[in-house]
């Protein structure tokens, strides 16, 4: 599996894609592999604030429960609908399955995240 | 991202005696799991597969068609001589007289309390011979027990045989039709909880008709040199079923589902046996075992808290130690709980108070800060058509 250029990663194993001031967020394949068959992904509603390296959400597999952080803060403007039906996208396509959407209220917050190369280095 | 609480069911993490307890200890097919890409964990000392595709697709294998475990951990005790029997009936809560040569029964290994030491199956061998198949993380602790029991009973040996044995599982309604062709054992003629002697692959083995999934399937007993051929023999007999390794995650839900206990989370020292809904296993007509007046107290007075089966009905899904609560306080716990692959529903076991109990009761569970709805459901959640 390859970890896109086009985003951030955290220490965590979240992604972060930036585009304009709206972002998506994301796990990583790492982090999808590591829980095993993902089978629920609780997440907060349109409008709520979140902020960087704090919980937004959590996600269950069959065998545990994790929580889910913010890569960086914002307001919620979407949120991904099909998780419900079909949280099993998280594992099939990690890097293409959107959690929320965020605003992000400061850009700079990026800077403290790791680029792909770097994440893969955490990765070993 | 953080990983909470990944583990195929809570287990006391017990040092194997006489086993340096900080190395884990590896089963004979320890190297076909590492070579079948399993992710290998510590379980009771044990260095075992959790899972080889994925816990779903294993635990759809097992109810679709039929899977392959390797339970080499379970702990094995042989109780033999002239007064086996009554030693048996001493501390196990089932009657074992009333089991013939072939024949097994679920059972417990109680305290004078009437809790659980253990739970177990009881095989009569012979007349005068038992195996227990115990909890792997209470071999030790069930050997001390059963052997200083023993000695009131008269003229009974009894052996820690854990080493002796490997013990392979296939589990699944196509399990008659894969083994059948490996063995001469007419396997049509094993009924369920009965188990016959016989070659396996050209291993020598014990068959039991038994297991721990709620699917039809056999365990087999092999010598700890022929596992090895035992389980490629049998993978490659499946290959046209579409037979699959399985490994602890999906054994755990798979058991949940068939709402069998599992110890450590749903039963130990401080549940007793009736609190636990398991009064149907005890044997009443054995007037010798450990811990029966304690229960025929309990029958008489009535239990205050009971083992339920539970789905929950908001979003969410309930785990192992959440509270249950009821006008804000903590009035219960979960036991067991995930999302189980086949039902694809949250379900879990949990001790409530009687008032609670009854199918239907609505009841609440705290998720991480959450409340949570939940019904209480008659158990088995998943029944298998016979």
């Amino acid at each position: 599996m390859t970890y896109p250029d086009d985003r951030k990663y955290t220490k965590d194993h979240e992604w972060i894609r930036v585009s304009g001031d709206v972002a998506e967020v994301g796990i990583t394949d790492y982090a999808q592999q590591q829980l095993g068959d993902v089978v629920y992904v609780e997440l907060p509603d349109v409008g709520a604030q979140v902020s960087a390296g704090r919980p937004f959400g959590s996600i269950e597999s069959v065998k545990a429960v994790s929580e889910l952080f913010a890569p960086m803060g914002g307001q919620v403007v979407e949120v991904n609908g099909h998780l419900k039906q079909h949280p099993e996208l998280v594992n099939s396509d990690p890097h293409a399955t959107w959690m929320i959407r965020i605003r992000v209220s400061n850009p700079a917050e990026a800077a403290a995240l790791l680029d792909s190369a770097q994440y893969q280095k955490l990765l070993g | 991202m953080t990983v909470a609480n990944a583990s195929p069911g809570r287990t006391p993490n017990v040092p194997n005696a006489p086993n340096d307890p900080n190395v884990l200890r590896k089963t004979p097919l320890n190297d076909r799991h590492h070579a079948a890409g399993a992710r290998m964990v510590p379980f009771a000392g044990w260095e075992m597969p959790l899972e080889y595709t994925g816990i779903t697709s294993e635990h759809m294998a097992v109810r679709t068609r039929a899977g392959l475990f390797d339970v080499s951990h379970m702990g094995e005790i042989e109780i033999a001589g002239k007064d086996a029997l009554a030693a048996v009936q001493r501390i196990a809560c089932s009657d074992p007289a009333q089991l013939a040569v072939g024949q097994a029964q679920y059972s417990g290994l109680l305290t004078p309390d009437g809790t659980f030491l253990d739970d177990m199956i009881v095989y009569r061998m012979a007349p005068g011979h038992f195996l227990l198949v115990v909890n792997a993380s209470n071999v030790a602790k069930d050997y001390a027990w059963i052997s200083e029991q023993a000695k009131a009973a008269g003229d009974a040996a009894v052996i820690d045989s854990s080493s002796r044995y490997a013990l392979l599982a296939l589990q699944g309604p196509a399990s008659q039709d894969v083994l059948q062709p490996l063995t001469g054992v007419e396997l049509a003629g094993i009924g369920a909880f009965q188990f016959a002697y016989g070659e396996v692959a050209g291993a020598r083995v014990t068959i039991a008709r038994t297991g721990y999934t709620g699917e039809d399937g056999f365990e087999i007993f092999v010598p700890p040199n022929m596992a090895d051929r035992v389980w490629q023999a049998i993978l490659e007999a499946g290959r046209r079923a579409d037979v699959i390794p399985v490994g602890l995650g999906a054994r755990d839900t798979l058991r949940l589902e068939a709402a069998m206990r599992l110890y450590g989370n749903d039963i130990d020292e401080s549940t007793t046996v009736l609190e636990a809904g398991l009064g149907w296993m005890i044997g009443w007509t054995n007037e010798r075992f450990i811990g029966r007046e304690r229960l025929l107290q309990q029958r008489e007075q009535g239990v205050t808290r009971r083992l339920v089966g539970f789905e929950v009905t908001d979003p969410g899904i309930a785990r192992h130690s959440y509270r249950v609560i009821q006008d804000g306080r903590p009035v219960g716990v979960v036991t067991s709980g995930t999302q189980t692959p086949f039902l694809k529903k949250a379900i879990g076991m949990a001790y409530v108070p009687v008032a609670l109990a009854r199918a239907g009761s609505e009841i609440q569970i705290d998720i991480r800060g959450r409340v949570a709805r939940a019904a209480v459901v008659p158990m088995p959640f998943y029944k298998r058509k016979v």
